[in-house]
C-alpha cells in the first residue's frame, strides 16, 4: 500500500504517496513530474538517471524511494539557481558537449558532484569518476572539456 | 554509385532505398488521401511559400499528402508535391515545416541556419516545425543522410524566394527600384533613404501564397554569413536543464501505463495465456489481442507487477544460434530476391569487368580472406517509447522515430483509421543511428490506450530495446585479391552475405573485379543502421588492401594513393595522413592504421594509433584523426561533433559490440552485458575539415563512421602482426 513520505527535493520539502519500494527515478518522473531524470537500463549502469543524494552522485532507478527519506535530493532541475544556469549547464552548452542530448542530465549532475569532490580534476579523474555514465552520440571528449571549464571557471569566479 | 561530386545546381537526385533497409519493407505502402487546407487556413495572413517538388503538379496545394509510388525493392516510394513549407505571419513570425525529425543530429539547427541565411534574420526570428504529421509536409523519413542535400536545399530555396517576394512587395509599395533594396533583419530596406518595411507589415493583411522549385537562386556558399558558420544547437537551454520533454517525458491527463507481455525466446507462438491473477489485481486492465497481450495501470510499477502475473504458454521456434550464424548466412535456405551489386548495381564506375582466373594469373601474389561481422545493436539511449491518446475517434501519439509518417502508416494499418484520424508526433528524440524507422512502441501503445479509454504512456525497457528492436546485419565477406609487385591490382572478387551492399564497391583501381551482394535469410530481426552495410564492407576491403600493399612490401597509404581514381577520396587520406604524423614509427607495442572511404556523397579518412597491453589483452586507441569532406560545410563545430561522434560509436562495433544468442534467446540484452564504449575507451581525437563551397553539402551524419574499424585493424596489425577479420575484433582482448 501506498505510504505517505516526505521527501526534500532541489531544496523543497515535498510528500508523495507512493510505494517505499518505488524507484527515486519512477516516482521523480511520475509523481512528482521532474522528467529531467531519465530511464536508460534499469540496472544502474548507464547514468541518465543519475541524481544527487546528500551531494554524491546515485543511480535513481535502482535507488528504493525507502532509502532516501529525510536525505537531500537534487535532481538536473535543481542546479540552476534564480535563473542562472550552473557553470557545468553553461559549460555543456559552451562546449556543445551533446548530440541527442538524453544522457546529458546525468551527466551534468555527476559531473557537478564531482566538482564539489574535487574542484581540480585531471582527465583521468574526469574519465575514471564519469565512466558509469553512457553517451550513446560519443561526446565524451567534449563533455571532459565541458567539466574541466566549469572547473576553471568556478575557480576564477571565486578569486 | 555515389562517387562522382554533386553539382550545387544539378536537380535534387531521386531518393532511393539501399536493399539492406530491411525494416521498411516490413511496412505496407498506402496510397491515401488528405485535405491539409484547414492547416493552411489557420496559418491566418501572411506570406506561404510552398517548395513543390514535383513541377508538373500545379495544384500542390492540395495534394501534400504524401502520396507514393507502390512498387518493388528499387522502386522506392517517392514523395510528391509540397516538400516543405515557410510561412510569414503578419506578425513577422517566421515559421518552417519539414517532415524531418530531430535526433541528436543537430538538423534542428542548421535547417534553421539554412532559413536565416536566406532570409537575412537571427536564427532566433524562425521557428521550426518539425516530424508532425498535421503540420509538416510528408517526408518519407530521416535517413540516409538526406536532410542537408535534401531539406535543407529545398529551405534555402523557400526562404530566398520569400525574400525575393518581400522586395519585390516593397518596390511595388514605394514605387521604387528594386536594385536600391535590400533584406536585412527581418525588413526590406532602402539603402537610398534608409526607410524600411518589417517583413510582417509587407502583406499587410493579404494571404498570399508563392511556390517555389530547384531552380530558386540561392545565396552561394562562399557568401554564407549564418550558414557554414558554428551555431550553438537551437533550444540548447532546454537540454541541460532537462526540461525538454521526450516522448518518454509526455505526460497526458488521465494517462497511465502500459507494459507488453514478450515471447521468451524468437519465433516464439502463443500458445495459451492465463491473466486472471493480473486481472485481478485493482485498476489494472489487461488487453489479449491475437497474440498481442498487454496490461495498463495507474502507475508503471503496478502494470510491471500485472505483467509478471501473467502466465503464458509459448510454442518455441527454432534454437537459434550464434554458432551458427556464418555458416547459416553463407548457406541460406530458400532466397527471395536475387543477388545484386551494392547501390547502382553493376555496371556502375566499379561494376564487374573482365576476368578474376586472368587477374589473378596476372598477379605476382594472391591473398584471400573471410570477414565476419557479428549483429550489433543500436542501443539508443532512450528506448522506444510512446504516448497513445485516442479522443473523438482520433488518434494522437508522441513518439521518437525517425519515419513520423511512415509509423503513421504503420498505426492507420493497424487500427484501420485513415490518414485523417492520425496524428504523429515526434519530439526532438534520445537519438535514432538508423534503428528508429519503425513504429513497435506507438502500435502497441495505441492498442493499450483504445482498449483502457485513456492516454497511455509505453516506455520499453533497456532489455526489449536489446531484444525487439531490428539490428545491424550480421554477415560474411569473401575477399581474393590479387597485386603486382608494382603495386597494380589485377583482380578484386568481393562477396558481401547478407550484411548489405552499401559501400560494397571497389574504389581502387582493378583490371579485373567481380563485386556482389548476396542476401541471405536472417535469424534475428534486421534493419537499417548508421551508414548501413558500408562499415562491414570498408572493414573488409579497407583490411585486405592493407595486407596486399605488406605482402609487396609497399606502405599502406602510398598503395591506396597509388591505385584511387577519386581525386577527393585522394585528398582526404592525404589530408588525414598529414594531421596524423602518418610515417613516424610508433613505440613498441603501439601500432599505427589507415582507411579511407567513401558514403552518401562524403569521403573520409581516418588513421589510429592503437596500444596493445599484451599482459591484459587490453587494445586501447590513443590517437585518431579522421580527415572528412561532405562538401561546403554547414555548421563546422557540429559537423566535427558528428564526426567525433562516429569515430567513438564506430569503436563500439569495431572491438567488442555484438549481439550473442543462444537457443533463441538474446544473451546479453543489458548494459552490463553489452559493452559499449564509455569514457575509458575514448582516443584522443583530432578532426580536419575539408570545406568545399563549390560543392553542394552531403549528409554527414553516417559517413564519418566507416573507416575507423578499418584503420584500428590495421594498426592492430601493425603492433602485432596478427590481422583480426571478424567485427568485433577484440571482444575478449587480444591474446599475442
Amino acid at each position: 500500500m501506498p505510504d505517505t513520505q516526505e521527501l526534500r527535493i532541489n531544496g523543497k520539502t515535498v510528500r508523495v504517496e507512493a510505494d517505499r519500494d518505488r524507484t527515486l527515478l519512477g516516482v521523480l518522473r511520475d509523481d512528482l513530474g521532474l522528467t529531467g531524470s531519465k530511464y536508460g537500463c534499469g540496472e544502474g549502469r548507464c547514468g541518465a538517471c543519475t541524481v544527487m543524494i546528500d551531494g554524491a552522485p546515485a543511480r535513481s532507478c535502482i535507488t528504493k524511494l525507502g532509502a532516501v527519506a529525510s536525505r537531500e535530493v537534487t535532481t538536473i532541475e535543481g542546479l540552476e539557481r534564480d535563473g542562472k544556469l550552473h557553470p557545468l549547464q553553461q559549460a555543456f552548452l559552451d562546449a556543445g558537449a551533446m548530440q541527442c542530448a538524453y544522457c546529458t542530465s546525468g551527466m551534468i549532475v555527476a559531473g557537478a558532484a564531482l566538482l564539489r569532490q574535487n574542484p581540480s580534476p585531471s582527465r583521468q579523474d574526469i574519465v575514471e569518476y564519469m565512466d558509469g555514465n553512457i553517451c550513446r552520440c560519443g561526446t565524451y571528449h567534449r563533455i571532459i572539456a565541458a567539466i574541466q571549464s566549469a572547473a576553471r571557471a568556478v575557480k576564477e569566479a571565486s578569486r | 554509385m555515389n562517387l562522382p561530386t554533386e553539382s550545387p545546381d544539378l536537380a535534387e537526385p531521386t531518393p532511393e532505398i539501399e536493399f539492406e533497409r530491411y525494416e521498411l519493407r516490413e511496412e505496407p505502402a498506402y496510397h491515401f488521401a488528405l485535405d491539409r487546407r484547414d492547416f493552411l487556413k489557420g496559418l491566418g495572413g501572411g506570406l506561404l511559400v510552398l517548395y513543390l517538388l514535383d513541377r508538373e503538379s500545379p495544384d500542390a496545394e492540395a495534394q501534400e499528402s504524401g502520396r507514393r509510388r507502390r512498387g518493388g525493392f528499387n522502386r522506392a516510394p517517392v514523395p510528391q508535391d509540397v516538400g516543405a513549407w515557410l510561412h510569414i505571419g503578419e506578425d513577422g513570425k517566421i515559421s518552417v515545416f519539414t517532415g524531418k525529425a530531430e535526433v541528436g543530429q543537430n538538423i534542428r539547427t542548421s535547417l534553421t541556419q539554412a532559413v536565416a541565411e536566406e532570409l537575412r534574420v537571427p536564427m532566433s526570428a524562425v521557428t521550426m516545425v518539425m516530424a508532425d504529421t498535421r503540420l509538416t509536409p510528408f517526408d518519407m523519413g530521416t535517413f540516409g543522410s538526406r536532410t542537408t542535400p535534401d531539406m535543407s536545399r529545398r529551405l534555402h530555396r523557400a526562404a530566398a524566394a520569400a525574400r525575393e517576394t518581400l522586395i519585390d512587395i516593397a518596390a511595388e509599395t514605394w514605387k521604387a527600384d528594386r536594385k536600391d533594396l535590400a533584406a536585412k533583419d527581418g525588413a526590406v530596406v532602402q539603402t537610398t533613404t534608409g526607410d524600411r518595411l518589417a517583413y510582417g507589415k509587407l502583406t499587410g493583411g493579404r494571404k498570399l501564397t508563392r511556390t517555389v522549385t530547384d531552380d530558386t537562386p540561392v545565396t552561394p556558399a562562399e557568401r554564407w554569413t549564418i550558414s557554414g558558420h558554428d551555431a550553438a544547437k537551437v533550444d540548447g537551454r532546454s537540454f541541460v536543464t532537462g526540461a525538454h520533454p521526450y516522448s518518454c517525458d509526455i505526460r497526458r491527463p488521465g494517462m497511465w501505463y502500459g507494459k507488453v507481455l514478450r515471447p521468451p525466446t524468437y519465433h516464439a507462438s502463443l500458445v495459451s495465456v492465463d491473466s486472471s491473477a493480473a486481472q485481478a489485481m485493482p485498476d489494472v486492465k489487461v488487453v489479449r489481442d491475437g497474440d498481442f497481450v498487454g496490461v495498463v495501470a495507474p502507475s508503471e510499477q503496478l502494470a510491471a507487477r500485472a505483467l509478471a502475473a501473467i502466465r503464458a504458454e509459448w510454442k518455441p521456434g527454432p534454437a537459434i544460434s550464434d554458432r551458427d550464424l556464418f555458416r547459416d548466412l553463407k548457406n541460406p535456405g530458400g532466397q527471395r530476391p536475387p543477388a545484386r551489386g551494392g547501390r547502382g548495381g553493376f555496371g556502375g564506375p566499379n561494376g564487374n569487368a573482365g576476368s578474376i582466373a586472368d587477374g589473378l594469373a596476372a598477379a605476382d601474389v594472391h591473398s584471400e580472406g573471410t570477414y565476419t561481422i557479428a549483429y550489433i545493436a543500436h542501443a539508443p539511449l532512450e528506448p522506444r517509447a510512446a504516448v497513445a491518446e485516442w479522443a473523438n475517434g482520433e488518434l494522437t501519439v508522441w513518439t521518437g522515430t525517425q519515419r513520423p509518417f511512415g509509423v503513421r502508416g504503420e498505426l492507420m494499418d493497424a487500427f484501420k483509421v485513415p490518414e485523417a484520424r492520425v496524428r504523429v508526433i515526434v519530439p526532438d528524440t534520445g537519438s535514432g543511428y538508423g534503428g528508429k524507422h519503425t513504429g513497435e512502441a506507438a502500435v502497441e501503445a495505441a492498442r493499450l490506450a483504445r482498449e483502457a479509454s485513456r492516454p497511455v504512456k509505453l516506455v520499453w525497457t533497456r532489455e526489449e530495446e536489446f531484444t525487439w528492436a531490428y539490428f545491424r546485419p550480421a554477415g560474411v565477406i569473401e575477399i581474393r585479391a590479387g597485386v603486382k609487385k608494382d603495386g597494380s591490382i589485377t583482380a578484386w572478387e568481393f562477396h558481401n552475405h547478407n550484411s548489405g551492399g552499401s559501400g560494397v564497391q571497389c574504389p581502387y583501381r582493378a583490371a579485373n573485379q567481380a563485386v556482389a551482394f548476396h542476401p541471405s535469410q536472417s535469424p534475428l530481426r534486421q534493419g537499417s543502421y548508421r551508414a548501413l552495410a558500408s562499415t562491414a564492407n570498408h572493414f573488409a576491403r579497407e583490411s585486405h588492401i592493407d595486407d596486399l600493399a605488406r605482402a609487396i612490401g609497399m606502405d599502406p597509404l602510398e598503395f591506396r594513393l597509388k591505385n584511387l581514381k577519386d581525386e577527393r577520396m585522394r585528398d582526404v587520406l592525404t589530408a588525414a595522413a598529414r594531421a596524423f604524423g602518418w610515417g613516424r614509427k610508433p613505440e613498441s607495442d603501439h601500432g599505427i592504421g589507415i582507411a579511407v572511404g567513401t558514403e552518401k556523397g562524403g569521403f573520409v579518412a581516418t588513421c589510429a594509433e592503437v596500444a596493445v597491453d599484451r599482459s591484459s589483452g587490453r587494445v586501447h586507441v590513443v590517437r585518431a584523426v579522421s580527415a572528412f569532406d561532405c562538401g561546403a560545410v554547414v555548421n563546422p563545430d557540429h559537423l566535427k561533433n558528428q564526426v567525433e561522434g562516429a569515430l567513438v560509436m564506430g569503436l563500439g562495433g569495431a572491438l567488442y559490440e555484438a549481439i550473442a544468442f543462444d537457443n533463441g534467446k538474446i544473451q546479453n540484452p543489458k548494459f552490463s552485458k553489452y559493452r559499449v564504449p564509455r569514457f575509458r575507451d575514448v582516443p584522443e581525437i583530432e578532426v580536419v575539415l575539408i570545406d568545399r563551397k563549390d560543392v553542394a553539402p552531403a549528409g554527414a551524419g553516417e559517413t564519418p563512421i566507416v573507416a575507423i574499424a578499418p584503420a584500428v585493424g590495421n594498426a592492430i596489425r601493425n603492433a602485432t602482426g596478427v590481422r583480426l577479420r571478424s567485427m568485433p575484433m577484440v571482444p575478449r582482448g587480444l591474446k599475442v
